[in-house]
């Protein structure tokens, strides 16, 4: 029996979360060590609850598809993590973190999961310096912070731009310090590929050693999902190759709602794609945009020669160059949030005035940036009358103990040199705010299924701020899980261990069984990534930036006749029992399939625009998003029913009692 | 352009592997390493053939997943990256590359170009960490002031991406540069000095027992890593080893 219940606890957002430990259930450390649970995902937030379950005392079997938890996604975070600890004074709060966020959100999140989450979000800090965590530091040996875009308060904690990484590294190391102890089994390229259910409870899962093929059975009291987002629905996305969406969405089938697909972010400031062949785009970090100027040609003939190769970027005049984004938001210009620039950017490339070969690109110019450090320099250094190559030398410098490593990996990818003429970039599908709904506790629509970090949809709402995801994967493994599962398991601790010779166990691996077995003996046409790439084509072409009802119910019937196809005529070559990638991309892309069209369902259901989710009939006078407090401050959750186009819609509503409700502004 | 590849290709642990040649024509320049096997792989699959197994995964040179031997260097020609951010414009029409996995006795091959890296993982396990608990009560992030140039080095050493390639550039399998980075992250921070004794000893008898040889300061390491991770971190390694030798 499903459960749809938000347990919000009672009270003052500012008590709820401590008064909420006060009186849950606890285990006692003796039983805890009569208690698993499989944690799937090693990121920064599979990988910090399974630090923490394990360090608690609780038996934790951890898997991941990489040769190692070190290689998850969270590695590739460049920019840094959020905290309101307000070390550099400037009237930072909790509060101040929760109103951020949820503004930024669009007013689309739960606010008792986002107040939580700025309450806990110093404790990180502390916890990861005491890991060892080399985050950048001033002269005088305290913590440097930043800035980021959509804020005006410096709470951006860093290690170069590094800083996924450095995180990750510490829960890597916490887990390590568990895998010798004995209290973590680590199961490195391991997929799981499904959930099994026992008594309507999650108990176990199948999952297939990526080495041997062997399809093995796991029990466990409790089981955690921490698989991060759906990104590379789109085919191309920043996400890695591997990153996917199966483990949420076989969940889904069995039972966890899965709530506002649509929701997803499109990062603005990406290298463009070159050609049919791209695998994958490449994010450079959205602080790029505290110095340089966003711009497209004012004139189309210029474009046009801009696209024909005709036309250098240098030769155009500053009065023949559209600013646009300091023409339209004069208030925030370059630095306004993600979702907005993106579409802006898609706005000029639409209307012909991008740049590339391909027209799809705009202008990241440091020119101006140049000039400003420059002159600054002459005038620190004492020189007198710098010539202007003096001036740009010198503020180029700058630049480069900025932004040196970006610089350096555009230069590797487009082979131009940056400090000489303006980056190219253009927005690509970056993270995904949707996911599994998750109660207070992060607990599915399935009593002890859990999904934390990026995979479950709680704290971002419409749209994620920047440095905001680190925070909420790390805030969910190490302070919030650890808590709320103890909650669950307290009713566990007489149940003995898992029987994984039950007929549910059996039941699940026979369909995991047989559906390899489709793959492996269909001999059809054509290759996995060929059904991918289609997918991704209508997925950015009629449910990207930019929707309407017209290309949304094209796209179902699309996504419904590729899915067909598939079904029939898509190829796996080798056999199960041996290490074989093209069926483990097989699994993966049969669930985009499904999820890409409750995606097109779900965007077609939100008659707003609001955050990511931007449609074309709900805008303003003057082009702007256009949201519907009235009929949408819901979440949408969907209930699988045997088909996502028969998928039925909960309606979460979200209360604002602690901020008020008002239209995004950043003119 | 067009070229030829040879690819060690090699069906399990147990069978014995060769050198098998391929062709792929019309490879744009702009093109990445592995979209150009992206391209081969299609290929052979459109003949029902095999494709070529390799290790990648974030493809923006930060995993550490991706893993090849080109032309006998480690993450191919080009300097400071690995094999995911290396472009096709780094070769020339008509030329014939050879492909081959990390070669090391502690990383036996598990499928054509993809080889076993859990040795690292043990030797992580041995002592790679610094044992705090998680609880919403250790010291305050700015509790121990830690001087800038500390911090830097020490971020420097822990940008290290395990990918293995300082293994299979030496000549000796040496995994000093490895452990020397983790040895030298907690060893320059006041955090990681309490058990810096027991890290360097385990961690070192670890990489001992998975048959990794010793260091002879060839340097050919320093050279082929994609992050720059430098001698220096073996030399504190070995400083710290010694102190620790003398302690124990």
């Amino acid at each position: 029996m499903t459960t749809f219940n938000s347990r919000v606890p009672k009270g003052p957002i500012k008590d709820k979360w401590t008064e909420y430990k006060n009186h849950i259930d606890l285990v006692n450390p003796a039983n805890k060590r009569n208690i698993d649970v499989i944690v799937v995902g090693t990121g920064l937030a599979g990988g910090s609850a399974a630090a923490s379950l394990a360090e608690l005392g609780y038996n934790v079997k951890a898997f991941c598809y990489q040769d190692s938890p070190r290689r998850a996604h969270s590695i590739a975070a460049q920019g840094g993590i959020n905290a309101s600890k307000n070390y550099m004074g400037d009237g930072d709060s909790d509060y101040r973190l929760f109103y951020d966020t949820v503004k930024g959100g669009d007013y689309r999140s739960r606010e008792a999961n986002v107040y939580r989450l700025a309450e806990v979000s110093g404790n990180i800090i502390d916890q990861c310096v005491a890991q060892g965590v080399p985050f950048a530091r001033d002269y005088g040996g305290l913590l440097d912070n930043r800035s980021f875009g959509g804020v005006l308060v410096s709470r951006t904690f860093y290690a170069k731009g590094q800083t996924g990484q450095q995180l990750l590294l510490g829960c890597y190391s916490a887990m390590n310090r568990q895998i010798a102890r004995g209290k973590i089994e680590m199961f490195n390229r391991h997929e799981m590929l499904d959930v099994v259910k026992v008594d309507g409870k999650a108990r176990g899962i199948i999952a297939r050693d990526l080495i041997t093929g062997a399809i093995e059975r796991h029990s466990a009291h409790a089981v955690v999902i921490a698989t991060g987002g759906y990104g590379n629905v789109y085919f191309l996305s920043t996400n890695a190759m591997g990153s996917n969406a199966t483990a949420a969405w076989k969940i889904h089938k069995k039972g966890a709602y899965f709530a506002n697909p649509c929701f997803t972010q499109i990062h603005p400031t990406c290298i463009p794609r070159s050609g049919d062949y791209q695998s994958k785009l490449t994010l450079m970090s959205e602080s790029l945009r505290n110095d340089g100027r966003i711009w497209v040609p004012a004139r189309l003939e210029d474009a046009k020669a801009i696209q024909q190769g005709k036309l250098k970027p240098t030769e155009i005049a500053e009065e023949n160059r559209d600013y646009y984004l300091e023409r339209r938001y004069p208030a925030f210009g370059n630095l306004v949030p993600r979702d907005v620039a993106s579409r802006a950017a898609k706005e000029r490339c639409d209307a012909g005035y991008g740049v590339n070969a391909t027209g799809e690109a705009v202008y990241l110019d440091f020119a101006a940036a140049f000039q400003r450090y420059g002159k600054e320099q002459a005038k620190i250094h004492g020189i007198k009358n710098p010539s202007k190559e003096e001036i740009i030398k010198l503020g180029q410098g700058i630049i480069e103990e900025k932004y040196g490593n970006l610089f350096q990996m555009y230069e590797k990818i487009i082979a131009e040199n940056p400090y000489e003429t303006p980056m190219m970039i253009y927005p690509a599908t970056h993270y995904t705010m949707g996911g599994v709904w998750v109660d207070y506790n992060l607990m599915t629509t399935v009593p002890g299924l859990y999904c934390i970090g990026e995979a479950n949809f709680s704290d971002h709402g419409a749209n994620r701020l920047g440095a905001s995801a680190l925070m909420q994967g790390l805030a969910d493994g190490y302070f919030v899980l650890p808590y709320t599962i103890g909650d669950y398991l307290s009713d566990d601790i007489r149940t003995g261990e898992i029987s994984t010779e039950s007929p549910e166990f059996e039941a699940a691996e026979k369909e995991v069984k047989d559906k390899i077995d489709f793959f492996i003996n269909n001999e059809g046409t054509h290759s996995v990534d060929y059904y991918h790439k289609k997918l991704g084509l209508v997925m950015w072409n009629k449910v990207g930036m930019a929707r309407n009802e017209k290309h949304l119910k094209e796209a179902i019937k699309e996504i419904q006749d590729i899915r067909e196809d598939f079904w029939k005529n898509v190829k796996v070559t080798g056999k199960n029992e041996e290490f074989n990638q093209e069926l483990e991309k097989a699994g993966r892309v049969a669930d985009f399939l499904e999820l890409g069209e409750l995606f097109a369902k779900d965007a077609l259901n939100r008659n707003e625009s609001c955050g990511g989710h931007f449609r074309e009939e709900y805008v303003t006078e003057d082009g702007e998003a256009l949201r519907d407090d009235k009929n949408y401050a819901y979440v949408a959750a969907w209930e699988y029913t045997g088909k996502p186009s028969e998928a039925i819609l909960h309606k979460e509503e979200l209360e604002f009692k602690d901020i008020e409700l008002k239209t995004r502004s950043y003119k | 352009m067009n070229l030829t590849l040879k690819i060690w290709r090699q069906k399990d642990s147990k069978t014995k592997g060769q050198m098998v040649e391929y062709k792929v024509t019309d490879i744009s320049e702009h093109m990445s390493f592995l979209e150009m096997m992206d391209v081969l792989n299609e290929q052979l699959v459109a003949k029902n053939e095999e494709p070529v197994a390799f290790d990648h995964d974030c493809r923006e040179g930060i995993c550490g997943m991706c893993s090849l031997h080109i032309n006998g260097e480690a993450h191919g020609p080009d300097r400071g990256i690995t094999t995911c951010q290396l472009h096709m414009r780094m070769f020339h029409d008509g030329e014939t590359i050879t492909i081959e996995p990390w070669r090391a006795k502690a990383f036996p091959v598990i499928k054509d170009l993809v080889v076993d890296r859990t040795a690292f993982e043990r030797i992580q396990q041995a002592g790679g960490y610094i044992s705090v608990n998680t609880s919403g009560n250790t010291q305050d992030a700015n509790g121990i002031p830690i001087s800038k140039h500390n911090a830097d080095k020490a971020m420097d050493a822990a940008a290290c991406i395990g990918c293995g390639a300082c293994v299979a550039s030496c000549k000796n399998s040496s995994a000093m540069l490895f452990v020397g980075a983790k040895v030298s992250q907690f060893a320059l921070l006041p955090q990681g000095k309490v058990e810096a004794t027991e890290r360097v000893l385990n961690m070192v008898k670890q990489m001992d027992e998975e048959g990794f040889g010793n260091c002879t300061n060839t340097g050919a390491c320093e050279v082929e890593c994609p992050k720059g991770i430098t001698l220096e971190n073996i030399a504190r390694m070995n400083r710290e080893y010694l102190s620790a030798s003398m302690k124990g």
